[in-house]
């Protein structure tokens, strides 16, 4: 099996994956210029979520809105909220923030319009927060990759260039975060998904996953740089790859048998972060076949140098 | 390095017993033999998140400035201030953290009702010093006094005896918007004491109240509950006096800083409030646990069809690993939220993951011909550098997303990082070295040539 020689083809077939979702960002971005590419749930834009389930028969979203142009006013306004239904006999209500007054009186209203009603769920957080969440996460993100770069520099530092294995990994992590910004983007298009805290989560586990496989191939490298001095770089790198194969798929297919599970059976608090997760820790598992190892052939071929064309193997 | 299985051997079944124990119980109770008093006595409950059993958590924020620096030491003492207040609501298991330097994260486990206590939170605490008239009143007692009412009435306690003593509304002479400053002291008898200074306007009405109140009794309550009533014994004209009761060091200066400030040594608002009914948390239980334990099984499914005799022991070895675990988040105790269970579960994912490494490795040398107890001390020195760094990383990405969850108080982005960060500990040893013994232990008792599709070859 040679990976390695159809290592165009791998890049190939992820740009593929990423530029669709590039595409979203964008088209989430001219949709809603102020809100950017992905669209933010509360936890970083700010805002109110009330989750209401009602004991009798639902009412019409528009009456409930009725009730919050009521309520609103010039100090806090929560005009116009969004209204979901939410299984058989609830909604979700998404308005601008609001404090707890405002809330029970909404609740008191819409209890007198619908029968008594349970509040399943209620969360406000104030916009000045959510900015800063949303500049935390960045900056979380980045550490994270920073960390993980300045770690594998010193964990290959028994090897030539082990800089590069850092970059390498960087690269194939910057892989998976654009393939599920990108899938978020695509869902928050045409199903409203809205990028929570628990989507932040999400993606830095993936990060953290696609690392840790990333360095179980770049390990079997470095073991095998040691065994075989005479090999060239990109026979080894291959041979790499296919020992490891059995691994990185059995591990894969592990967890995502308990990833499966939770989709499944976990309920919908998680679904939408399990379903972020699933995509991630596959695309992982892919970068750090397909893009990681091969990267470090490029790499050391320098191939950008000459449009990326693959040395003569006579070389 | 690896030596002695029967020591491993006797260790592990040792923590596996003492695991069950912690597991299958609510409490640990182990009597002393020489005293009354129990050796142990501990609640090893599992603690549930507030997205689990339902409750109010709010996200509060000194109301100040971006720019201006907020003092470690205000933050600290609001925080015990707010817990004092939230303690009084008879709200159980109230959690107040500082997070960050600038926020307070509040837990009210089971409150439904949001309103009542963010109201209550809001309320400063009120400082009085009440006219009692001749009734001395024991510590802690609530009464009710004019200030604040809405229609203030002014029921003389020397009157007839009331029908009811609660009903009694008492005169308020002062209250702490008088005082100037105030310090913990102690008096002859080594007591702590709080020495107050009032200002000019409340060294006046002091002055004239006690010159025509000596003798009677003068009460000192906060937020209506009496801290101390002592009996007026002379005037108090140079707008100095001292409180005392029985305070402890800690007890005075909590004091002293609620009364320096009136309330809190800053303002505080709300920047976040969230709701979580209790059936949408019981049912979220059910379902993870649910889809643990199936997800769980499936594994172990697949890793004993997989590896067979090896894969088999490291399905127990992840048995062992679950009820390692457990013990953990009762013992320390780790709060359980959703995404916290949901860690814990992808954990199992990377425990199966070093297992995975070491069995790969293990066939790769039995496949050129190794013996068994060579390969198998092969397979897990040539693994171990790849576990090491792999796991490390993702060690790596907890801490940092552990360090983001406690400054912006996202409990949920915190709870998901000290599963998983625990789970991948507890994988290391059991993958390591319960695996390891189990196999050896295995092998004493088979011979390998005889049974290669025991190994999956």
């Amino acid at each position: 099996m040679n990976i390695i020689k159809n290592r165009y083809i791998f890049f190939l077939i992820s740009l593929i994956v990423i530029i669709p979702g590039l595409v979203f960002l964008g088209l989430n971005w001219k949709q809603d210029p102020v809100e950017g590419p992905i669209r933010l749930g509360i936890d970083f834009r700010g805002g109110s979520l009330l989750e209401i389930e009602f004991n009798g028969a639902r009412p019409n979203a528009s009456e409930v809105t009725a009730i919050y142009n009521e309520v609103s006013t010039e100090a806090e306004s929560v005009k116009d909220p969004i209204i979901q239904p939410l299984g058989d006999n609830a909604y979700a209500i998404r308005s601008r923030a609001m404090n707890d007054e405002t809330k029970s009186v909404i609740i008191s209203k819409v209890e007198a319009l619908a029968g008594p009603v349970t509040v399943l769920n209620f969360t406000s957080v104030s916009a000045s927060v959510g900015a800063e969440v949303t500049r935390a996460a960045g900056v979380a993100i980045f550490m994270a990759a920073a960390a993980i770069l300045l770690y594998i520099w010193w964990a290959f530092r028994g090897v030539e260039h082990p800089m590069r294995y850092g970059a390498a990994a960087v690269l194939a992590m910057l892989h998976d975060v654009l393939v599920v910004l990108g899938v978020e983007a695509m869902f928050g298009y045409f199903l409203g998904w809205e990028a929570d805290a628990l989507f932040l989560t999400a993606m830095l586990t993936i990060i953290g996953f696609s690392v840790h496989d990333t360095i179980v191939v770049f390990d079997r490298v470095r073991e095998n740089s040691r065994v075989y001095r005479r090999l060239d770089y990109e026979t080894l790198v291959n041979h790499s790859i296919v020992q490891t194969l059995d691994r990185s798929l059995v591990t894969q297919l592990t967890v995502i048998f308990t990833l499966v599970a939770l989709v499944l059976f976990g309920g919908d608090t998680i679904r939408h972060f399990v379903i972020i997760l699933l995509i991630g820790i596959f695309s992982g598992t892919y970068s750090s076949i397909f893009n990681a190892a091969p990267f470090l052939v490029v790499w050391e071929n320098r191939e950008w140098e000459n449009w990326f064309k693959r040395k003569k193997a006579a070389a | 390095m690896y030596r002695n299985k029967t020591l491993w051997l006797s260790i592990i079944a040792a923590l596996v017993i003492f695991a069950l124990w912690v597991d299958l119980s609510k409490t640990l109770y182990v009597p002393s033999p020489f005293s009354d008093k129990p050796l142990v006595n501990r609640n090893v409950e599992v603690k549930l998140g507030l997205d689990l059993r339902g409750g109010l958590q709010t996200l509060l924020e000194a109301d100040v400035p971006a720019d201006r620096v907020v003092k470690a030491e205000d933050m600290t003492n609001a925080k015990n201030i707010l817990e004092n207040r939230a303690n009084g609501l008879g709200v159980s298991e109230v959690v107040m953290q500082v997070a960050g330097d600038r926020r307070i994260v509040a837990e009210f486990p089971g409150a439904t009702n949001s309103d009542e206590v963010v109201a209550s939170l809001k309320k400063t605490a009120s400082l009085e010093f009440v006219d009692m008239g001749n009734t001395p009143v024991p510590e802690g007692t609530i009464i009710q006094t004019d200030f604040g009412a809405s229609e203030p009435t002014s029921v003389s306690p020397d009157s007839e005896t009331p029908p009811d003593a609660n009903a009694i509304v008492y005169h308020t002479v002062m209250t702490g918007a008088d005082l100037d400053s105030a310090t913990v002291g102690q008096d002859n008898s080594g007591q702590y004491v709080i020495n107050f200074t009032l200002t000019q306007k409340g060294s006046t009405i002091f002055g004239d109240y006690t010159s025509k109140n000596v003798g009677k009794y003068l009460a000192i309550t906060l937020d209506k509950q009496v801290i101390s009533a002592p009996v007026i014994n002379q005037p108090i004209l140079g707008g100095q006096g001292s409180i005392s009761g029985s305070f402890t060091l800690e007890s005075a200066n909590a004091l002293a800083v609620q009364l320096r400030s009136g309330a809190l040594p800053i303002p505080i608002k709300i920047v976040e409030s969230r709701t979580v009914g209790p059936t949408l948390g019981e049912e979220s239980v059910r379902k993870s646990v649910q889809a643990g334990v199936l997800g769980l099984i499936v594994v172990i499914l697949f890793m004993t069809l997989y590896y067979r005799m090896p894969g088999a022991l490291a399905a127990l070895a992840l048995i062992v690993y679950s009820l390692l675990s457990l013990m953990l988040f009762k013992l320390i105790p780790v709060v359980l939220t959703l995404p916290g269970i949901a860690g814990f579960i992808l954990s199992i994912g990377m425990a199966v993951d070093a297992n995975v490494l070491i069995f790969e490795r293990l066939k790769e040398e039995l496949r050129a011909g190794k013996n068994l107890r060579q390969s198998i001390d092969i397979a897990w020195s040539r693994a171990w550098p790849s576990i090491r760094d792999s796991n490390s990383s993702t060690l790596i990405t907890c801490l940092i997303l552990f360090i983001f969850g406690n400054t912006f108080g996202a409990s949920m982005v915190k709870g998901f990082s000290v599963t998983l960060a625990l789970g991948v500990l507890v994988s290391l040893f059991t993958a390591i070295l319960v695996t390891r013994t189990f196999l050896h232990t295995a092998l004493d008792n088979l011979k390998f040539s005889e049974h290669p599709s025991w190994f999956g070859l």
